[in-house]
């Protein structure tokens, strides 16, 4: 009986329904007391001075602490795993709390209080005195002489520059002939807006420090807790309740640093530091904003000659994952549309704007949008159609890289792009949209992308498991790998349950909610990479397991080990296949055997040295309202083969999530900051527009399901792969539905009315007729 | 008394209750903090998500953005309500749970609590009107596809109806 490859009702669903699940603050002692920030109120300076008094004299207020109180011990916040190498280590720029201000909304001073109403009380009446310095908030602006400058250790801003070379471009593009397309490609500071805001508490226990947190990576935590307050890592602990989403924002050091500070400076008491919407939106990690300069050499033909493609990505201002989301944008590209002559380079560049860091898609998001609205510029620009150019032009089957060492097994990318095209009636809409004129016109859009698995070779990968054999014959399991919403927990019980031999995976109790004290390490929930990486080590622990239950079982039954097998939680001798005893009767006698007790347990790691490619497609079909500057999505599908699907329902359900991040990422999402203040100016879900059910069609969700050969399950990334191709479709769809190319996102009205302007639409000769 | 506290008397998931609370207080507040049910969840405190939402004599509200000491009288129900005396799910959780409606589950109470109201109104709405009558809450994980279509599933059972996905 098979456990995987089947739609099981989520493990922990029955809790989540019945609102009994408990996250961070429905965790809280009540006698926690409450930490409340000051935020900078200007986005570059330095702080002169902190007047406490006002605060300090509110009933309620325990302690004020400002930056002029913090250890001068710098940390790195990225959720990376540690490199014992030190030039691959992140950045450690962040102190606790900072003297040199460096966005608006940076963190100057904090009110630690008996009551929430104290606290902000307390903040309101701190006095910051500052001595205020230029700002800059643009990449490339903040690039140039004489901007203001963020850190000492990066003159001119870049945190780093990084570039690639392949065959001879200059030499390439003097070939006679070649049609030359280029373009520069704007997107925007968007945030993850996880319905669940971040927030922690902490609190010292028998002279340790626990830290309970809202996040995806509990033993980093761990880590970057003990560096930032010169404690060793063994003393503290980090417990990851329930989380109400994360996305890549909590898979950083947000403010567990502070919080587990401001706790040793109260003598150990349980404070608690909760964020509002406002300050997540701008005091923890936003996605980077990149601009993109592509150009493409294009031969009569379709074939690309040779393709520049430059990055500038807006790091605000601090280094969180820094240079490692430009990185793997810049390396779609030689990869996405292979060709002999390529230059690529990227830089990322320290600005006054809030920290960027993970966002569900590294990076991908931005390089998509630009590289397929590029492409399909291309394809216009030879009057070809573009899924004609994509088939033409795409990574094709076999295709290898050797520095990960992926290699497109299927041909995955055309019959993902053929599955869509199916689906949406791609031939026949676009013949019958080609004939509109009017006011109203449609259009139909697509876009490709591709994906790594997990971080191997770049970083670690690694995955420890525990499986424990209960009196019942069922499993408790246990890894660091955390449930953050997309379904882990319940991929992993069938995965177990497969792996050990059990009937079903309610067989398999996933010990949830990590606790670094007791669950074996393991990096967390990023890089679309649980599934994959815990797959290994689940088949190599339940191979252990088996083991020592057949050993035992031997001992029992008298049976040769070779001679039996685990099959639907029964210990079953193989050659006439009879049932020999439960894994519960065993594990009873194992237990309780008065010569030879045992608890049956095994625990293991496993290092993980391979990668895989996920690729998938979108197709998107849009109405454009001329006049109105409106688009609306009338049709999205996303294709995905992202190996096998441990449990399909599942699996669309994240494609569903990560079509709708996408839909507003195309069409209405941006953190927007005064030019004049730096100041940000719609960070709240009012105003910041994050789609709600009116604004999507229905979503549809298809695989092409090619089993991964590295992986023991045939899988491989689908959690962010979902993000990143429906922007740019979305966008080439308006591109087909009028003719005008935009290339920046978000594609709102406003952005529609300045560019229908431009291009002459709105003063269109079927107006002034109807007129 | 202090002018700052209040004297609260409502029924809160069929019970008549009563409490002392601070004038200042959200409903929020007080169902998390005086009556422990937390499937109440903040996600902006100030009526833009959703996840808070209760019935208060029948009709959703965000109740981040309604006053505690307006409580006095009303009849308020939370998702905490829904579960039958042994433990059995209604008909619209059992819909988020066989959909997979639920992903982190923090915007589900909010949910569940408008498709109740939905469903009590015991009319059959077009996929036009469902989503404009769900669309005060976000949710980021779902893009709401299956949550919609466990409101659809369970409205049509409750009617009566075959459905037509």
């Amino acid at each position: 009986m098979s456990n995987v490859g089947k739609s099981e009702i989520r493990v922990d669903a029955f809790d989540k329904a019945t609102g009994r699940t408990k996250y961070y603050e429905d965790r809280m002692p009540a006698d926690a007391l409450y930490v409340r920030i000051k935020h900078a109120d200007i986005a570059h300076g330095m702080v002169k001075a902190v007047d406490k008094a006002a605060a300090e004299a509110i009933p309620g207020v325990v302690k004020v602490l400002t930056c002029f109180d913090v250890p001068d011990i710098p940390f790195p916040t990225a959720g990376h795993p540690w490199s014992m190498d030190p030039g691959h280590q992140d950045v450690a720029d962040r102190h606790l709390l900072n003297r040199h201000v460096r966005y608006w909304g940076d963190d100057v001073a904090v009110v630690i209080a008996e009551n929430e109403v104290a606290a902000n009380q307390g903040v309101r009446a701190l006095k910051v005195e500052y001595d205020v310095l230029p700002f800059v908030l643009d990449a490339q602006k903040a690039m140039e002489e004489g901007a203001p400058q963020l850190h000492e250790r990066f003159p001119g801003n870049v945190l780093k520059h990084t570039d690639m070379k392949k065959g001879d471009y200059q030499k390439a593009i003097t070939e006679p002939g070649l049609v030359k397309v280029e373009g520069w490609y704007d997107t925007p500071t968007v945030q993850h807006c996880h319905i669940e805001n971040f927030g922690c508490f902490a609190y010292e226990n028998g002279g340790r420090l626990t830290v309970v947190s809202s996040t995806q990576i509990p033993h980093i935590i761990r880590r970057v807790v003990g560096q930032a307050l010169g404690r060793p890592w063994g003393d503290i602990q980090v417990i990851k309740p329930y989380i109400g989403g994360g996305f890549g924002n909590k898979q950083d050091a947000l403010y567990e640093p502070l919080c587990a500070w401001c706790c040793t400076q109260v003598g150990g008491r349980c404070v608690r530091l909760d964020c509002a919407r406002e300050e997540t939106f701008v005091s923890n990690r936003v996605r980077h904003a990149i601009r993109f300069h592509i150009v493409t050499w294009l031969r009569k033909n379709g074939d690309i000659a040779a393709r520049k493609v430059e990055c500038f990505s807006n790091q605000g201002a601090y280094a969180s994952h820094g240079h490692s989301i430009v990185a793997k944008a810049m390396g779609s590209f030689p990869q996405h549309y292979p060709c002999d002559n390529m230059e690529c380079d990227a830089w990322t560049v320290f600005t006054n704007r809030p920290a960027a860091g993970a966002m569900r898609g590294y990076g991908m998001p931005q390089a998509s949008f630009a590289d397929e609205a590029n492409i399909d510029d291309c394809a216009a620009a030879l009057g070809m159609d573009p899924y004609e150019f994509r088939q033409k032009n795409v990574m094709p089957q076999g295709f290898h890289d050797a520095f990960s060492g992926n290699t497109n097994y299927y041909d995955s990318f055309r019959e993902c792009m053929e599955k869509g095209a199916a689906y949406i009636d791609y031939e026949r809409k676009k013949a019958e949209f080609a004939k509109d004129t009017g006011p109203i016109r449609r259009g139909i859009g697509l876009a490709t992308f591709w994906y790594n698995t997990a971080v191997y070779p770049i970083s670690l990968e690694t995955s420890s498991n525990r499986m424990l054999l209960n009196l019942d014959g069922t499993v408790n399991y246990q890894c660091g790998e955390t449930e953050i919403g997309q379904g882990a927990d319940t991929a992993y019980a069938q995965m177990v349950a497969e792996a050990v031999g059990l009937k079903s995976y309610r067989d398999v109790h996933v010990i949830s909610c990590q606790d670094t004290d007791v669950t074996p390490t393991g990096l967390g929930a990023y890089a679309s990479r649980q599934t994959y990486v815990a797959g290994f080590a689940i088949r190599q622990t339940a191979d252990i397991l088996r083991k020592k239950i057949l050993d035992y079982a031997c001992e029992v039954t008298r049976q040769a080990v070779g001679n039996m097998d685990i099959v639907d939680g029964n210990i079953i001798r193989k050659g006439d296949g009879s049932v020999l005893m439960s894994l519960k009767e065993l594990a009873m006698t194992a237990q309780y055997n008065p010569v030879h007790s045992e608890h049956i347990t095994a625990e293991s790691t496993y290092t993980i040295r391979n990668n895989a490619y996920s690729f998938g497609c979108t197709f998107a079909e849009v109405e454009v309202d001329i006049p109105l500057c409106k688009v609306t999505l009338k049709n999205i599908v996303n294709v995905h083969d992202c190996g096998s699907l441990i449990n399909p329902a599942l699996a669309a359900a994240q494609v569903h999530g990560g079509m709708s991040m996408a839909i507003g990422y195309g069409l209405s999402e941006q953190l927007l900051f005064d030019e004049k203040t730096g100041k940000p100016l719609n960070n709240n879900l009012l105003d910041y527009k994050l789609s709600t059910v009116m604004d999507h069609p229905h979503l549809e969700a298809q695989f092409a399901e090619n089993p991964e050969p590295t992986s023991p399950f045939g899988t491989k990334a689908l959690g962010e792969p979902p993000a990143c191709s429906g922007a740019p479709a979305i966008r080439n769809a308006i591109f087909n539905a009028t003719g005008v190319a935009i290339d920046h996102n978000p594609i709102n009205p406003h952005v529609l009315f300045a560019e229908f302007t431009k291009a002459g639409l709105i003063n269109d000769p079927w107006r002034s007729k109807e007129d | 008394m202090s002018v700052q506290y209040k004297v609260v008397r409502c029924n809160i998931n069929g019970k008549d209750v009563e409490r002392v609370v601070d004038v200042r207080a959200s409903l929020t507040d007080m169902l998390r903090n005086d009556y422990h049910l937390t499937s109440v969840k903040k996600g902006c405190e100030v009526g833009e998500c959703g996840a808070c939402n209760v019935l208060i004599d029948g009709e959703c509200f965000n109740s981040c953005i309604y006053l505690a000491v307006w409580a006095e009288g009303k009849h308020i129900r939370t998702l905490e309500s829904l579960l039958g005396p042994d433990g059995e799910l209604s008909d619209i959780q059992q819909a988020f749970v066989d959909e997979a409606a639920i992903q982190c589950g923090f915007c589900t109470p909010g949910f569940i609590m408008t498709a109740v109201e939905i469903l009590e109104a015991g009319k059959l709405y077009s996929d036009d009107e469902l989503r404009k009558l769900l669309s005060g809450h976000l949710c980021r994980c779902t893009g709401y596809e299956n949550i919609l279509r466990a409101v659809k599933k369970t409205m049509y059972r409750r009617l009566g109806k075959e459905i037509d996905f």
